[in-house]
This record gives C-alpha cells, structure tokens and sequence, in this order.
C-alpha cells in the first residue's frame, strides 16, 4: 500500500465543535427527509396527481372491490381478425391477417357498480387483445366522440362540479356551470350527444379510443391516428326496458342470438389536427382505414369472465401502436393503476350481473 | 463481511457505489413522483423507472460478487460492537434491499398482467401469473421496502458524515476520494 494514500486521521472532535458538526449531520438528514417526504406527497398532496383524481372520483364512499370508473360491467369474450389493410401504416401484428384473442368488457360509466342502466351518460369497451406469440394490446373506449377536457387537471374540475352537494345530494348547478364556462368543449359535448343519433344497446354502438396514438410503419415512418369500433348491428329498434340492468340483458340476448361484429376504423390525423387534445374532434372527412373485424361471442359476469382483474391500461401497446403526448393517456394509466391498487387489495365486489352467461360458438375458433 | 488491509475501497468500488447511489436517489425520486407528481408525466417516469430498476439489480449482483472478492477496507479499532454490528448491518440491508425492491417491482407487475415494458421496447417475462390479491400484497411490500430503502440511505449519510466531520477517523474518504 502506498502510504500517500492512507486515509487522514485527525483527533476526534469534541464538546461544542463536536456537537456543531452533529447539529450541521441533522441538519441534512432533515433536509433530506423533509425534502422526499413532501415530494412524495406524504406531508399531503402538492398538486394534481392520480391519488387525488381517484378520491375524487370514488367520494366518500367507495364501492369496495370494484373499479372506481366504470364500476357496473360484464365481461366478453371473442377474437380480433386483422385483414392486412392497415399494414402499410402499422408494423403492428394486430394489423396482419392473424387471429387475436379478445377478453373485454362492456361498461356504464360512473363509480356506481349498481347504477340503473340508462342513467349513466356514457358507455365503454375495453378490449384486451393477444396474439398467438403473447403480445398484447389493451385499448378503452368510449361511447362520446371526443372528450369534454383535454387535460388531467381538467377532468379534475369535471369530477369535482359534478360532485353532489352534501346538502342536496345532487351537483351544485353554480359549479357545473363555473366548470363549462372554463371548458367550452364540455358544453361542445353536450351539445353533440344531444343531437347525435345513439344507440341504445351495447350491440349497436360505437366506441371510440377518443385518445389519438401514433402508428409506427415498417420503415419506422409515423402516423398519428385515433380509432372507433363501428357496429355490423343495426340500431336496436327496441327501447330499453324498465329494469336497471336492462342494457345489459339486452346484450345477453343478442349474444343468446349470435355473434356481435364491430369493425376497428382507424383514423389518420392530417396536418393540423389535434393529435395531443382529446378533446378536439377531426374533420368528418378524415381517410379511414378498415383494419380488421371484432368478433364478441360470449359475455359473462365478473365472478367468472375473466376481465375484472384486467387492467385496461391504454398504454399497454404493441410494438407498431405507441402513445401520442396526449397528457390524458398517462393520466388514465396513472389513475387506472390507483383504482387497481385499491380494489385488488378488497374483496371483490359483489357485481349486479355476477352469474350472468350468455353466447353461442359462432363460427369455429382456429 | 471480510475486511481487507487496503485503505480504501478500489476505484472499481467506488465507481458502483456512486452510480449506484444517484441510480438509488433517482429511483426513489421517480417511484415518490409516479405517486404524487403530475398524472401527466406519469408515463414517462414509469418507463425509465421500471429501466432504472433493472439496472440498479444487475449493478448489485455486480457490486456483491465483486465486494465479495475485495473486501471493504477495515473499520477503525476504536469502533464500539455497536457500532460495527450496525454498520454491518445496514450495508446487509442496503445490499438485500437493491435487490430486493427491483425483484418485488417486477413480480408486483406480473402479478397485476402488467407488460413489463422498459426503454428501446425491451420487455421482461413475468415471473408470476396474473393474481390480484398477490399484486395489491406485493404493490404494499414494494412501498414499505422502499421507504426503508429511503431511511437506510439516510442512515447510511448520517452515519458516513459522523464519520467524516465528527469522528474524523478516515471512514469517509476510503468511499468519499477522487484519487487512488
């Protein structure tokens, strides 16, 4: 060893100068832990996160073992068939003329895992897609052309003015309308569901990713693009009937009946359009790709379908899809994975359609 | 652990102990900020997370085979029982939990069916089926080793410094140096 680099030793500090240097060695573990204590939020929240969205959305009550959104669900079952057309614009297996098994789950929106079919004003579809080699893509869509926010913080204010006063058990009306003031697709929204035409029934209806991703090509090219499932059914002649879960029986007739058949559009942004705002819809005239066929042949409740425990993460993507820089699609993955943390370490719940079963084998699976 | 005769740690040594260490202080940032930072930039942190975490595993598999052919300089003699058993310890409890907390990160996310998706698009496997009771079990052991991962780091600061600015007994500068 070469004595030069021997460590220095020096007498041991004592009495004051000692108890100097220990109280400058507090002085930095303090800062240190007071710094990552607020930093992680523990000393209480410093702005928007996903925790906070999720406390919103579930209020005081939380139904225990369900989602926090789209709490009232049955989960489907069926395949994806890509037809080729979409794989100039998307290296994406899903795209190729190969079979995707699917487990999905249609939904009404909202917290209440027993909110009476009809009352909700929305409604989803969300897909998990797997090819034969594993790889999977997980896509949620909704009923509504585009969103009524464009950001998290938004979204927020959205759940907090349709919060229900205390008092009156119902939304206060001064912040519903302070919170459309401010978020004018809010009320373009309204306006839109108000006048176009909408299915009654899961069966006939179309659901869009909302959300614009970004499609990588062969050649590593991109393309930015949002997606819709457009039903094969026509629209339901029937109304629904006077039972809350109505809507949901209606689609276990269907599947009583026979397969239910969408077909995934996919979109491409031209220049200009809005591919980081959700809630900014395209042009009509947008070219549309028909790239494969939806085939749903079974439903069944959550207590055996196979879907509760899935996570409809939007950015569980496949090679070919990747995320656009909407800050919504990191929001919901966030927030999804809180509303999951919570239920996952809950009983389940006990679902308004567990036991329910229904569907025929279509055409023969591969 | 053996102790050698050297004065100081190598510079091999000290090369993974500092990575390490601004590896650790990043992760614990990251992990602090998936939770309560902006939802907005969730995404991104997850990815360079669940990167980083990689990482910090393989370095600790690295940094144990190779702690383990060149022991840690001796402590000083004048150094209480006390003291020793909790320096050995703590460095245990470091050791185990970098490898522990990537570990329990990765079969938290399998046991949710999570993709384990890290950056360039490399992917894990799972090592767990998809079960959710197991994901909300491990999801909690993933943050209670992590704050203790944090308190240990603290420690270990506190401890180092005492070292260096009280005790002045050449502890600190056989990790703390640039040359040698």
């Amino acid at each position: 060893m070469n004595p030069d680099h021997a460590p220095p030793r020096r007498e041991p500090l004592r009495g004051a100068a000692a108890l100097a240097r220990l109280t400058a060695i507090a002085a930095v573990v303090a800062a240190g832990v007071g710094g990552f204590t607020w930093f992680a939020g523990v000393l209480g929240g410093r702005g928007l996160s996903a925790r906070a969205i999720i406390d919103t959305l579930q209020g005081p009550r939380p139904h225990a073992g369900f989602r926090r959104n789209h709490a009232k669900g049955i989960c489907v079952s069926g395949w994806f068939d890509g037809n080729g057309a979409a794989s100039r614009d998307s290296r994406a297996g899903f795209f190729a003329r190969q079979r995707a098994s699917v487990i999905g789950r249609f939904a009404e929106a909202g917290p209440n895992p027993y909110v009476p079919d009809g009352s909700a004003a929305v409604r989803s579809l969300a897909l998990q897609l797997t090819l034969p080699d594993g790889e999977q893509w997980r896509t949620g869509m909704n009923d509504i052309p585009f969103f009524p926010v464009a950001t998290p913080a938004g979204f927020e204010a959205q759940l907090r003015a349709q919060q229900p006063d205390p008092e009156t058990g119902k939304p206060d009306p001064a912040a519903m309308s302070a919170f459309i003031a401010a978020h004018p697709q809010a009320a373009a929204l309204g306006q839109a569901l108000k006048t176009m035409p909408r299915a009654t029934d899961f069966g006939s209806d179309t659901y869009n990713s909302v959300n614009a991703f970004i499609l990588r090509d062969a050649l590593g090219g991109t393309h930015a693009v949002r997606w819709s499932l457009r039903p094969e059914q026509v629209a339901d002649p029937q109304a629904l009937a006077d039972d809350p879960n109505a809507r949901f029986e209606r689609l276990l007739q269907q599947l009583d009946a026979g397969p239910l058949r969408w077909h995934l559009m996919l979109t491409l942004a031209q220049p200009g359009d809005a591919v980081d705002d959700a809630s900014q819809p395209w042009p009509a005239d947008r070219p549309t790709i028909d790239a494969g066929t939806l085939t749903l042949t079974h439903a069944s409740g959550e207590d055996v379908g196979g879907c509760r425990d899935i996570v409809y993460d939007p950015l569980v993507l496949p090679d070919g899809i990747e995320a656009s820089n909407d800050p919504l699609l990191s929001a919901r993955s966030a927030a999804y994975a809180v509303s999951y943390r919570r239920r996952a370490g809950e009983p389940p719940g006990d679902s308004a359609l567990a036991g329910q079963q229904a569907g025929t084998h279509g055409e023969a699976q591969p | 652990m053996n102790q050698s005769n050297a004065s100081h740690f190598s510079r091999i040594a000290r090369a993974l102990h500092w990575t390490m260490a601004a590896l650790i202080v990043l992760m614990l940032l990251l992990g602090a900020g998936m939770i309560a930072g902006d939802p907005a930039q969730y995404s991104r942190y997850i990815v360079w997370h669940k990167s980083i975490g990689v990482a910090i595993f393989m370095l600790a598999i690295v940094r144990l085979l190779y702690r383990l052919r060149h022991p840690a300089p001796a402590l000083p003699d004048d150094l209480s029982a006390l003291q020793r058993l909790a320096a050995h310890g703590s460095h245990v409890a470091l050791y185990g939990l970098m490898l522990a907390l990537p570990l329990v990160g990765w079969a938290m996310l399998s046991a949710g069916g999570y993709p384990v998706a890290l950056l360039g698009g490399l992917q894990l496997p799972a090592i767990l089926a998809p079960h959710a009771p197991t994901y909300a079990a491990l999801r909690m052991l993933h943050s209670v080793l992590a704050w203790s991962l944090f308190a240990l780091v603290m420690l270990h600061l506190a401890a180092a410094l005492h070292h260096g600015w009280v005790r002045r007994d050449g502890v600190l500068a056989t990790m703390a140096r640039w040359r040698g």
